[in-house]
């Protein structure tokens, strides 16, 4: 049976995962075309609720990514960010939301190679759990 | 208890008279009984309506930020004092606003467990050291008070208020040995289907009144995320995920900001257990970041903070 192929959102930081992103397409490093980017400020723009009615509207997976620390364009963003993911994603997976459901990393603006493993990993690992069913709308009822 | 009462009717009588306070918010006697309702005082006509007893449950630093008195006396318990102080640090109250009478608590009675255990109706309840006595058209029947006090008293670590100004009655021994997260703990160790299936029963119940919402101090927002138009983020429907990100939202914006007062899991008409919630949020809180909400007027809440050495173990490295 044919692997249905996974979706994944991936939210980059404009600065850093965003160009890290650009870099990887401008230096033709292949990746999987699994990942769907919504650009956004800073990693601590990402309100959990973003990744919640991804899940809900049948995202498989989420990806987000910021300025490797001490990097931020705004200093502390991604310090605030990783308190708040630190919380949430401890939250997901004693709710049982499968852990690969949800990805957290850091990619600098020059780190384009590593942005395509990452896809590469993030969509690898979703695969493995299959379609996204907890948390999805039912939409028929 | 009854001496703790009538020492906060006649530290009220004072307030109010040398206009210290335009509003004193306590407690009476509720309607019916088993139950208290919160009070609030402008005139010292009044005062005598201010009860203190084993039903005295509601946390009544919700109502700090609804008020538009300017000077306000509260009797606090030991959770209310913690809202207190966790609003005025959220900048919420002005601490030079608020008179706060601190009342140390034993730990209260959870009315719903002796009412299970009683047939018929009850006319009258009496207190008399550490025992409910319950009367009804023919029967009497004591309670051990310690056996029915609410899940988040029975493992309180804070009985004494963390804030106050003037104090009424003897301080009680906290009980600092107890593990409030032992259940948490315990209920960590399950497999995630189970965990899930768990979570789905309790939030299945949820009927979306907000009810938690509106009796939890901390929940102060102009407008909740749940009822925006604009944008949308959560249907109004009973669809399951609908509700559980309603659930999973409350208690993530509760982080660092729950003073486990149980206010929400009372206010609960289907009796969903929001326990399991709010006290992994408080022992995450508490394991990465060395932080219980509304002790200390000094320590900004973990969110709005950070440290350089934070914790990043949720990080994915390829």
């Amino acid at each position: 049976m044919k692997v249905k192929e996974p979706k994944i959102v991936a939210f980059l930081c404009n600065w850093c995962s965003y160009a890290g992103a650009d870099l990887a397409g401008v230096s033709r490093i292949q990746y999987p075309p699994n990942i769907r980017v919504i650009r956004v400020p800073c990693s601590s723009r990402v309100n959990p609720l973003f990744i919640l009615k991804a899940l809900q509207e049948g995202v498989d997976g989420v990806l987000v990514a910021g300025c490797h620390p001490g990097d931020c364009h705004y200093i502390s963003g991604n310090y605030l960010a990783r308190r708040k993911f630190t919380i949430f994603k401890n939250l997901l997976d004693y709710l049982g939301i499968e852990k690969d459901r949800v990805h957290f990393t850091w990619i600098s603006a020059a780190e384009g190679a590593r942005f395509a493993e990452i896809v590469k990993e993030v969509t690898e690992r979703v695969k493995k759990l299959g379609p996204v069913k907890r948390l999805v709308k039912n939409r028929s009822a | 208890m009854q001496s703790v009462e009538n020492r906060i009717k006649e530290k009220a009588a004072e307030l109010l008279t040398t206009k210290k306070v335009d509003l004193l918010i306590g407690f009476e006697r509720g309607t019916m009984p088993l139950r208290a309702s919160p009070a609030f005082i402008y005139d010292e006509a009044d005062i005598e309506k201010l009860a203190w007893n084993s039903f005295c449950e509601m946390n009544l630093a919700r109502y700090l930020t609804r008020i538009t008195s300017k000077r306000v006396g509260i009797i606090a318990k030991g959770c209310d004092s913690r809202a207190i102080a966790a609003l005025v640090v959220e900048g919420q109250v002005k601490r030079e606003q608020i008179m706060i009478i601190g009342v140390p608590c034993p730990g209260m009675v959870d009315r719903r467990k002796i009412e299970k255990e009683i047939k018929g109706e009850i006319d009258k309840v009496e207190e008399k050291k550490g025992e409910i006595i319950v009367k009804g058209n023919n029967f009497e029947k004591v309670f051990k008070k310690n056996n029915y006090l609410y899940p988040c008293c029975k493992v309180c670590k804070h009985g004494n208020p963390s804030i106050y100004d003037i104090l009424i009655g003897e301080k009680v021994k906290e009980n600092s040995k107890v593990d409030e997260y032992a259940e948490i703990t315990e209920y960590e160790k399950k497999s995630p289907d189970k965990r899930w299936e768990f979570f789905e029963k309790e939030v299945s119940k949820c009927i979306r009144c907000y009810a938690c919402r509106q009796a939890c101090p901390m929940c102060y927002c102009e407008e909740c995320f749940v009822d925006s138009f604009h944008p949308k983020w959560v249907d109004k429907s009973l669809d399951f995920s609908d509700i559980a990100i309603w659930h999973i939202m409350r208690v993530y914006h509760q982080t660092g900001r729950c003073v486990s007062c149980g206010a929400c899991e009372r206010a609960c008409p289907m009796q969903i257990n929001l326990r399991f919630l709010t006290e992994k949020i408080n022992k995450d809180v508490k394991v990465y970041f060395n932080f219980e909400a509304g002790l200390d007027l000094s320590v900004n809440p973990p969110l709005a903070a950070f440290d350089i050495k934070d914790r990043e173990d949720f990080i994915d490295t390829c």
